[in-house]
């Protein structure tokens, strides 16, 4: 069963958001790292640009496939995981923690309540993987 | 699971494709692959009739040998790559692949011009499961009395592995020594437990069961074309660097006044492996950039689990085809830097 942390804000593509004052930290859930596979490469923005909840901020990369990331929120990017760049598979190992993608600055912390709760996600990965 | 070509196959097993991909090059991996299609032909003209239609010589076979060819078409294209297995004179069975085995075995028969022959599709006979990498030998010994040393690349016998009637091909798509076992496909579930078995699955150096994607990176580093992608009706086998398939002076065949002409005039693209000089990992499709312009297309791009670099194969015009050109890929509009190497990208040690 994936893991799924109670203390996080979920979206529909499989995204996570923890919120750090006005500030979100984003990175891909356990259930997304799992039907990737190994990931090989993960492609990330640059501190500075700016995105619109929904779009895409970059890339994560299996053997076999690419597939885009997007922003739960919006607003701007104040750091990225520079290391993701020499251990991809960090996101594989620690999905919720040394695996994070990308820090931003929110646009509207409010934001944050239209995505789903722990539980939410659970069941609408239940009801995907059906 | 995925549908490939009307099978359900996985594309990886649990211990994921990188790992897959390493055993079989460190070990050994097993692979299910009787989704491939097998056509029999039988009678007094069975060599004649195949040594038309397809690009490399027959006749070169001797009972118990296998050959690499290409099904051709009158511009020198290919309809299908296939494996040709002499059983005996009178009779050879052609492994092609699943997707093009209906288009195959109708343009067989198509073909077919008052030789004596037989012809079947015999897909359905047989169930194919490949044993492969540097352990494949010690592992299949344990289940059969053949002395499998004796097997020469590109032989095979027929013979029993666990009391079940097979062929034993030394032949792969991987790059690396092993077997491809035909049998019937009601013992294809035995056989598969029985390998998984003999070659101690679950343990560090044990056999894995492989996936597709495990099938295509392994084929990709060993430099095999994959039909389809490499090669189809559209490109020629001179294009595709598959001249050595190409027997211009073995008599006539389907193509061969075409490809002698473009033999003699020389290609005008062909078929080169790149390897990624920037990060980024370039893909099928792909545009190919060289001095600004979008000159080719990525037939294969994929990270290469063994070699750790990121490889692929392209056609280019000729006149940039030469080993340490550098090109760029548009990697979804981002243009990433490559040089073009020999291949195959990976060899194993003899």
């Amino acid at each position: 069963m994936a893991n799924v942390p109670e203390d996080l804000h979920y979206s529909k593509d499989h995204e996570w958001v923890r919120v750090e004052g006005d500030e979100a930290i984003i990175g891909i859930t356990d259930y997304a790292q799992n039907s990737l596979g190994d990931v090989v490469y993960v492609e990330l923005p640059k501190a500075g640009d700016k995105f619109a909840s929904n779009e895409p901020f970059g890339s994560v990369e299996s053997v076999k496939a690419v597939s885009e990331v997007f922003s739960p929120i919006s607003g701007t990017i104040t750091s990225i995981n520079e290391s993701l760049a020499d251990e991809p598979e960090k996101v594989n190992s620690d999905p919720y923690g040394e695996g994070w993608m990308i820090r931003m600055k929110m646009d509207n912390p409010g934001e944050v309540d239209r995505l789903s709760t722990a539980a939410e996600y659970e069941d609408f990965t239940k009801a995907e993987s059906e | 699971m995925i549908d490939f070509g009307g099978w359900d196959m996985p594309v990886q097993y649990p211990a994921g494709t990188i790992e897959e991909h390493l055993r079989t090059r460190t070990h050994a991996g097993l692979f299910d692959v009787s989704h491939m299609g097998e056509i029999d032909v039988r009678g007094p003209d069975a060599i004649a009739f195949v040594n038309r239609i397809t690009s490399n010589d027959v006749n070169k076979l001797v009972d118990g040998q296998a050959q690499y060819t290409a099904l051709t078409t009158p511009q020198g294209t290919v309809v299908d790559d296939l494996l040709v297995y002499r059983l005996a004179a009178d009779h050879l069975l052609l492994v092609v692949n699943a997707g093009t085995t209906e288009k195959d075995w109708n343009w067989i028969k198509s073909h077919h011009a008052g030789e004596q022959v037989e012809l079947h599709n015999v897909s359905a006979d047989y169930c194919q499961l490949a044993l492969q990498g540097p352990d494949a030998v010690s592992i299949l010994q344990k289940l059969t009395d053949v002395p499998l040393n004796n097997i020469k690349y590109y032989h095979f016998t027929r013979g029993q592995v666990d009391a079940i009637d097979s062929i034993i091909s030394r032949t792969g798509y991987t790059g690396e020594d092993g077997f491809e076992i035909y049998a019937a496909p009601e013992q294809a579930d035995r056989l598969w437990s029985k390998m998984l078995d003999a070659g101690n699955f679950g343990t560090e150096a044990g056999v894995l069961p492989c996936g597709l994607a495990a099938r295509n990176t392994l084929r990709l580093e060993a430099g095999l074309a994959l039909y389809g992608h490499e090669i189809d009706e559209t490109t020629t086998l001179l294009e595709a660097n598959l001249g050595w398939i190409c027997k211009l002076d073995k008599g006539d065949f389907i193509g061969r006044e075409t490809l002698a002409q473009q033999k003699a005039e020389g290609v005008k693209r062909k078929l080169v492996g790149f390897e990624v000089t920037d990060r980024g990992i370039a893909r099928d499709e792909q545009e190919v950039i060289i001095n600004n312009e979008r000159v080719g297309k990525v037939t294969s791009g994929s990270p290469a689990p063994f070699l750790k670099k990121n490889i692929g194969f392209a056609y280019v015009p000729a006149e940039y085809g030469s080993v340490g050109q550098q090109i760029s890929i548009d990697v979804r509009g981002r243009l990433v830097g490559a040089q073009l190497v020999k291949t195959p990208f990976y060899k194993r040690a003899k």
